[in-house]
């Protein structure tokens, strides 16, 4: 469990971290989102005892990270932006040295790491020299640096940064998978990543938090009503004045810029619409050809999000 | 001590699979030997000279001493050389951890600044010694002409590792400030030969001033060892050197734990 209270970094005058405090649970993947030089790895680095807050403190599995700070890097698993490898070490060579200064005992040492490149893939390279292989090897191998010891806590500095679509799938499908066993915090800029692996997301900007909760009642808390996209055949004027006469219905605007009748329909909060809608149209006889509702994705909320920050300020 | 020799095992590899030690290797001991021979061959040429006049044959050539004449002569040769080759040696040690970002790695692990350093710092001092080791084949080939004293050969090399190890501290010091492999190597190499030339200034200052230059000087040490002396005080100044330099560099990596 990871839990942030007041948290904050000051680099001379510049405020990197503003007082951040949110927890994680065990067994959690949650997702740490911001745009670039928002904070998060300053976070990351003061959770893994590598920068010292200005104020505030954390704790990891109840050790805090000022005062326990042998106890809490022997509980974490980290993985910062740039991997930090040996490029002249073998896979195995180094992955050996990584288990040794983070304590894995003797007798354990090698089943821990014929584990660990099992879980991570790199089973097949263990031979080969770091700097021979390629940047998704590469992100694996960092993958397994950070969880040869089998830490409680995983810390992920972005990840999928620099791979290719392929590389990243794999990469997720790995971190998915390491779900329940681990607590496992992982920063990102990009959204449907987020979306795809976490069940809590932070949303930092200008290392403040900005929103979070899981990403669908992230969605749901920023849904100002409804929109639906209507595709109907008819003359514009008469749709568009039936659509308006649909109780619940806020504004319809009609869009102009592709071919047919597409309206886009604003509706009242926590109204359904979609019923009524269709039985008018049908009614008068035009054609309902699509209808559907548009969810608003973490792209915009994000965007929102960081957007009203930069107004704010 | 498990991760200390975690450090020392990975650094001594890290020299070996590089080309690193086998060129420092090389280059020292052919440098090493050319010195040698041209040292010997000179000796060589006074002893005959010596032997073919009369008044020193009958007199019996009291000032030709082979400790004095070779082997001193060569220790001090040796010793500008390292104070070039040890920079080499350490330049890595920090500046590339800190480069690649593995330094992030070593810091977020369960282990001490003090282990990281100390395993670093006695790969770098085990290689050293293992060259300066090689050199007792040229004390051998004395023996086998001539009649060396071996009490102070063995005194001397005593010195080597002392200054060695104070090299390497100043070294590691160098290495750990800067990211730049080349401005370590500059560093190391500037403070070195200013510690090397201090006491030049010493003939210039005040009698008081004079002493503390003189003492600072690296190399006035280690002369009582290459005649033979060992003076507990030499011991206690390096000694005191390299703890000096070993806990200014674990300050300056801690310096961003308390750096505001």
């Amino acid at each position: 469990m990871i839990e942030v209270r007041e948290l904050s970094k000051q680099y001379g005058d510049v405020t990197a971290v503003d007082s951040l405090s949110f927890k994680a649970e065990t067994g959690q993947i949650m997702g740490f989102l911001g745009p670039n030089g928002a904070g998060k790895t300053t976070t990351m680095r003061m959770l893994t005892c590598y920068l010292p807050p200005t104020s505030g403190t954390a704790s990891i599995d109840g050790f805090d990270i000022g005062e326990d700070s042998l106890e809490v890097r022997r509980r974490i698993g980290y993985l910062p932006e740039q991997p930090p490898l040996y490029l002249d070490m073998t896979v195995e060579a180094y992955l050996g040295f990584v288990a040794k200064i983070k304590g894995v005992p003797s007798v354990h040492l090698r089943s821990s790491l014929d584990d660990t490149m099992q879980k991570t893939g790199v089973s097949h390279v263990a031979r080969t020299v770091i700097g021979h292989l390629s940047k998704g090897y590469k992100q694996r191998v960092g993958l397994a640096q950070a969880l040869v010891h089998n830490p409680s806590v995983l810390i992920l500095d972005e990840p999928t940064v620099g791979l290719d679509p392929k590389q990243i799938i794999d990469i997720r499908e790995t971190i998915k998978s390491l779900r329940g066993e681990h607590t496992i915090i992982l920063s990102t800029h990009i959204l449907p990543e987020v979306a795809m692996t976490c069940q809590k997301v932070v949303i930092i900007n200008n290392g403040r938090i900005v929103g979070e909760g899981s990403p669908e009642s992230l969605t749901a808390q920023l849904k100002e009503g409804e929109i639906l996209r209507a595709q109907i055949a008819g003359p514009k004027e008469a749709v568009q004045a039936l659509l308006v006469s649909v109780p619940g219905v806020l504004d319809v605007q009609h869009e102009d810029a592709t071919a047919g009748g597409i309206y886009l329909v604003t509706t009242a909060p926590g109204q359904d619409v979609r019923d009524p809608l269709a039985k008018a149209v049908i009614n008068n006889g035009y054609g309902l050809r699509e209808l559907r509702s548009m969810d608003m994705s973490l792209e915009d909320i994000f965007l929102r999000l960081t957007n009203e920050e930069r107004v704010e300020a | 001590m498990r991760n200390f020799l975690a450090i020392y095992s990975k650094e001594m590899r890290s020299y070996f699979v590089s080309p690193v030690a086998y060129v420092i290797a090389g280059v020292f001991l052919f440098l090493s030997g050319y010195l040698f021979r041209n040292i010997l061959m000179q000796f060589n040429y006074w002893c005959l000279q010596f032997s073919q006049r009369q008044q020193f044959a009958q007199a019996g050539m009291p000032n030709l001493n082979l400790n004095e004449m070779v082997v001193t002569q060569f220790f001090s040769v040796m010793d500008f050389i390292w104070l070039m080759v040890v920079p080499m040696l350490t330049m890595r040690l920090f500046a590339e951890e800190k480069k690649s970002g593995t330094i992030e790695l070593l810091m977020t692990s369960p282990i001490s600044t003090t282990q990281v350093l100390l395993g670093k710092f006695f790969a770098a001092l085990s290689l050293y010694t293992a060259i300066v080791a090689l050199t007792i084949v040229f004390c051998l080939i004395l023996e086998v002409y001539g009649d060396p004293d071996w009490g102070p050969i063995w005194s001397a090399y005593l010195g080597y590792l002392l200054l060695g190890g104070t090299f390497i501290g100043v070294g590691i010091l160098a290495s750990s400030v800067t990211e730049n492999q080349i401005v370590a190597v500059l560093l190391a190499f500037g403070a070195l030969l200013l510690l090397w030339l201090i006491d030049w200034s010493a003939s210039f200052a005040g009698p008081t001033a004079a002493k503390i230059l003189s003492y600072l000087s690296i190399i006035q040490h280690l002369q009582d060892f290459q005649r033979g002396v060992i003076d507990t005080g030499d011991i206690v100044f390096y000694l005191s050197f390299i703890f000096f330099t070993l806990f200014l560099t674990t300050r300056v990596l801690e310096s961003r734990r308390w750096r505001r």
